[in-house]
Order: C-alpha cells, then structure tokens, then sequence
C-alpha cells in the first residue's frame, strides 16, 4: 500500500499539489484521474521520488520515501515498475534486451536465467515474438506492452502507469487495460494509473482520485463515479458525446 | 538564467556521477563502447583533416620562406613545431567538439525528452553515472591516441606534399622533423596531455546540455548547438591558460 499525506508541491511561484491525501490499495488498480493541467503527473513523480515535494509524507508501507537514505531509496525503486507515456524503451536496446535491462543491473543471474525471464514476461504480455526487434521496429501499441513487461520483470511491488492508453486505438486500449488488471492481481501490486480516459476508468477503476485545480476533489469506484453529483467530475464523466448519450439512457 | 546556476548544478553533476557503479561489468561494456563511438569512429576523419592540414602546412612554409638565408629543413621543422603544438592538440579537438558533442548533446537530450532518463532513475540507476561517466572517461582515454594518429598523418601528408610539389626534398623535410629533439617529449607529453583536458571539457559540457534539456525536439537541437559553441570557446580559453602554465 502507498499513502501520500498533505502533499504540496510549487514550482517557483506557482503551487501545483495542495494538501493531497490519499491511499493507494495493495493488489487494486488505483486510479489518478483528471484533466489535463490538474497535477496529475506532477503527483505521480512525486510519488515515484522524480520531484522532491515541498510538504507531507509518501508512505510505502509506512516507509517515508523523501526522507529516506539513498540508499533504502534505492532500494524501493528497484521495487518500483514504471509504464511511461510514450513507453520510454532504450532506443539502443532489442525489446529482448529492454525487458533484460533491470536484471542485468540489479540481480546476479545467469544471462540464461535472465533470458528466460524476459522471455516469460514477453509472452506474459504476448508479444513473444517481437524479441529480437528495436523499439522503433515495433508499433506504439506492442511498444507499450514491451515497456509493461520490463516494468514487471523485476516482480514489483508497485506499478505506476502514467497515461498507458495515449495515442493506441480503442481496441488495444482494452487490451493494454486488461493486462494492467490481471497483472496486478497475479503480483498482488500497488498500481497507480493516471488516465483521463474514461474508458479506462469504468474498466479498471477500483480505486479512483479526482484531481481538480491541484487538489484531492473526489474518491470513489467505477461504479459511484457514474452516479455521483460532484459537479466537477460529472462534468468530467460526461464530457464526451457518448457519455452524455448513456447518461441520458439511464436516467 | 544566472551563469552561477549553472556552474553550480553542472559541479553537481560531476559530483554524482562519480559514485560507485551498480554493477561493475556493465559499465566496463559501456566505457569500451564510448571507447568505439566517440574515438575509433573518429579517426578516419581525423586521419583524412590530418593529411590535408600537413600537406597545407608544407606548401604555406616553403612558399613563405623567400630568402635563401634560411635553410630548408626550416619546412620540416616548422611543420613538426606547428604540428605537435598545436595543430593536432586543439584544432582536432575543436573539430571532435563539434562531431563528438553534437552527438552526446543530442543522444542524451533525446534520452531526457522521451523519459529514458526517468526510466533509468526509477528504476534506481544513477543515470550520470550510467550515462555520462562512461562518455568522460572513454573520450578521456581514447582522443590523446586519436591525436597521436593525427600527428603521425599530418607528417605523412607533410611528406606527400614535399614528394607531390618538390618544393623541399624529402630529405630536408625529415632532417628538419627529426632535429632539435630535446623538447619534442616535452612537447608530446604537453600536447597529450592538454588533449585530455580538452576530452574532459568538450564531453562534459556536452553531457550537461543534454542532460538537462526541457522541452521537446527543438530543445535538443538548440542544446547541441550550445554543446559545441560553449565546448570551442572553453577549449580555446583553456589552451591560452595551458599553454601559458607549461610553455613559459
């Protein structure tokens, strides 16, 4: 479990985060969500330790990340998964050797034993036979899947996928979705998933912060953030045609 | 934004990124890497600019010599002195800051504006260390043998030249290498020496560009520019201070 406390952030006079609090469920897919330029991004890194925050406590499992030694800090992020917007895969590596990477840093086995599990992981998110290819080799999509496996070939504890739907078409965005649900059932992880995709929202949000203007708006599920009467994440709900369309069905 | 910001946060980050590596074997591949790409790879051109300049700087000489007061091995002794001195120490390495920089200004600029570095340091690797601590040493390493590869063809092209125009004789030419020989150690051990603090400056302040570059592809671009714009003029400045701490 990860709980963020009283968490402000500024950058120079402007002040992004104000007063977050929020605790992100172990083996739930936990859901950031907002609009663009509400904070959610800033939250996150944050949260991974990218930015030092100005006040409050980041809680993995009672461990306090920003005041933590080096090397206990280093120690949590080898614990730690990240799924990046555009995938972030290392241009100079195959997709075979990218999923490798954390094991060739981190761990002492055999580069046999390191192949078999990012063959493992590969296959975990299909794409098995991509291998051998550069990232720039392989669409957006099967780029994403190979940034998930790598993220999850050191078994983290926590996952944080930021935006893991941009740019794929609806299609694979289900799938992508799919996968971050059953792969943090399967470990039992801490995921945290910014998204401002409400298609992913009702399909993985166990667990959902709306983020407005900086702060902790709103929590809830799938399922009550269909019904609730916040204005400001109905606004955001019902934003797109369709959505205003099965709005009017139910009611 | 204030120069004293960025000294201050690029003393920073040669200060973490000499930290003790994750692991060891994998970063001795990287420093045999950047060994290749940054100095193997450049010594064709480096040969090629070589040749060209002692051949230019045979021809210049013995044009230039009128009297006949002056001996002919002046040609050969000019063109070692201008050589060893200068020639191959800094104007190479005012060419490898414009090849060698643009490309780790960009290389890691790219790396930042697509998360890759944030991909490194969540996964808890030290990315300075990862990443620029092998260019620094490689280039450290490699471009003093670069610029003996330089010396060596520019007397050669000096030698084409003197063969191609006859406006020495070979054998003048050599004689005027080989004599007054009691410094050329000195020299070469100058030479090589301000090469490497050239390697160290030109790589190190093209891996700050890149590394802290915000935005997005236009911002590589404007950061590889600075790479080597800075890295000329700091290398200038540096062999003015050099040379007037060894040669006075």
């Amino acid at each position: 479990m990860i709980e963020v406390k009283n968490i402000d952030k500024s950058f120079g006079d402007v002040q992004i985060l104000h007063d977050i609090n929020f605790k992100f469920e172990e083996g739930k897919t936990n859901l950031i969500i907002g609009q663009s330029g509400s904070g959610k991004s800033v939250l996150t890194k944050c949260i991974v330790g990218l930015h030092e925050p100005d006040n409050g406590e980041i809680l993995y499992h009672g461990r306090n990340l920003p005041t933590m030694r080096r090397k206990e800090k280093k120690s949590i992020r080898t614990e730690i998964g990240m799924l990046f917007q555009a995938g972030a895969l290392f241009d100079s590596l195959t997709v075979e050797e990218n999923v490798m990477f954390p094991l060739t840093m981190f761990t002492k086995m055999s580069k046999k034993e390191m192949r078999a599990r990012a063959k493992f992981c590969l296959d975990r998110v299909a794409i098995l036979d991509k291998n051998k290819l550069y990232p720039a080799e392989i669409s957006g999509g099967m780029q994403k899947r190979v940034a998930i496996a790598r993220a999850i070939v050191m078994k983290p504890k926590y996952l944080f996928c930021d935006e893991p739907n941009s740019g794929l078409d609806p299609k694979t965005s289900i799938l992508i979705d799919s996968l971050i649900k059953e792969l943090t059932e399967e470990y039992k992880m801490t995921t945290v998933v910014i998204t401002h995709d409400m298609n992913s929202v009702l399909e993985i949000g166990d667990n959902i912060m709306f983020i407005y203007k900086g702060k902790n708006h709103w929590t809830g599920d799938k399922n009550s953030i269909l019904t609730t009467q916040n204005k400001e994440v109905t606004d955001f709900v019902y934003s797109s045609k369709f959505m205003k369309m099965y709005r009017e069905k139910i009611i | 934004m204030n120069i004293f910001y960025h000294i201050g946060r690029y003393t920073q980050m040669l200060g973490q990124m000499f930290s003790k590596p994750e692991k060891f074997s994998v970063y001795w591949s990287r420093l045999m890497d950047e060994i290749v790409q940054l100095g193997i790879k450049s010594i064709g051109i480096v040969i090629l600019m070589s040749a060209f300049m002692g051949m230019v700087i045979v021809i210049q000489t013995a044009t230039a010599i009128d009297s006949p007061l002056i001996p002919a091995y002046t040609v050969g002794f000019t063109t070692k002195q201008s050589i060893l001195l200068e020639f191959s120490p800094t104007i190479i390495s005012l060419i490898l800051a414009g090849k060698v920089g643009s490309n780790i200004a960009s290389e890691l600029g790219s790396m930042r504006v697509t998360e890759q570095i944030d991909a490194l340091e969540i996964m808890g690797v030290n990315s300075r260390n990862f990443l620029i601590t092998p260019k620094i040493l490689g280039a450290v390493i490699i471009f003093p043998l670069v610029i003996v590869f330089s010396m060596a063809f520019a007397f050669i092209g000096g030698w084409f030249a003197c063969v191609s125009t006859e406006l020495v004789t070979v054998d003048r030419y050599l004689y005027g290498i080989e004599i007054f020989h009691d410094n050329d150690m000195m020299y070469l051990s100058y030479a090589l020496s301000k090469t490497a603090v050239f390697a160290f400056i030109m790589t190190s302040i093209s891996a700050y560009q890149g590394y802290y570059v915000k935005g997005g592809s236009l911002e590589v671009g404007k950061a590889s520019t600075r790479a080597v714009v800075y890295s000329s003029v700091l290398i200038l400045l540096f062999n003015y201070l050099i040379t007037q701490l060894v040669l006075i």
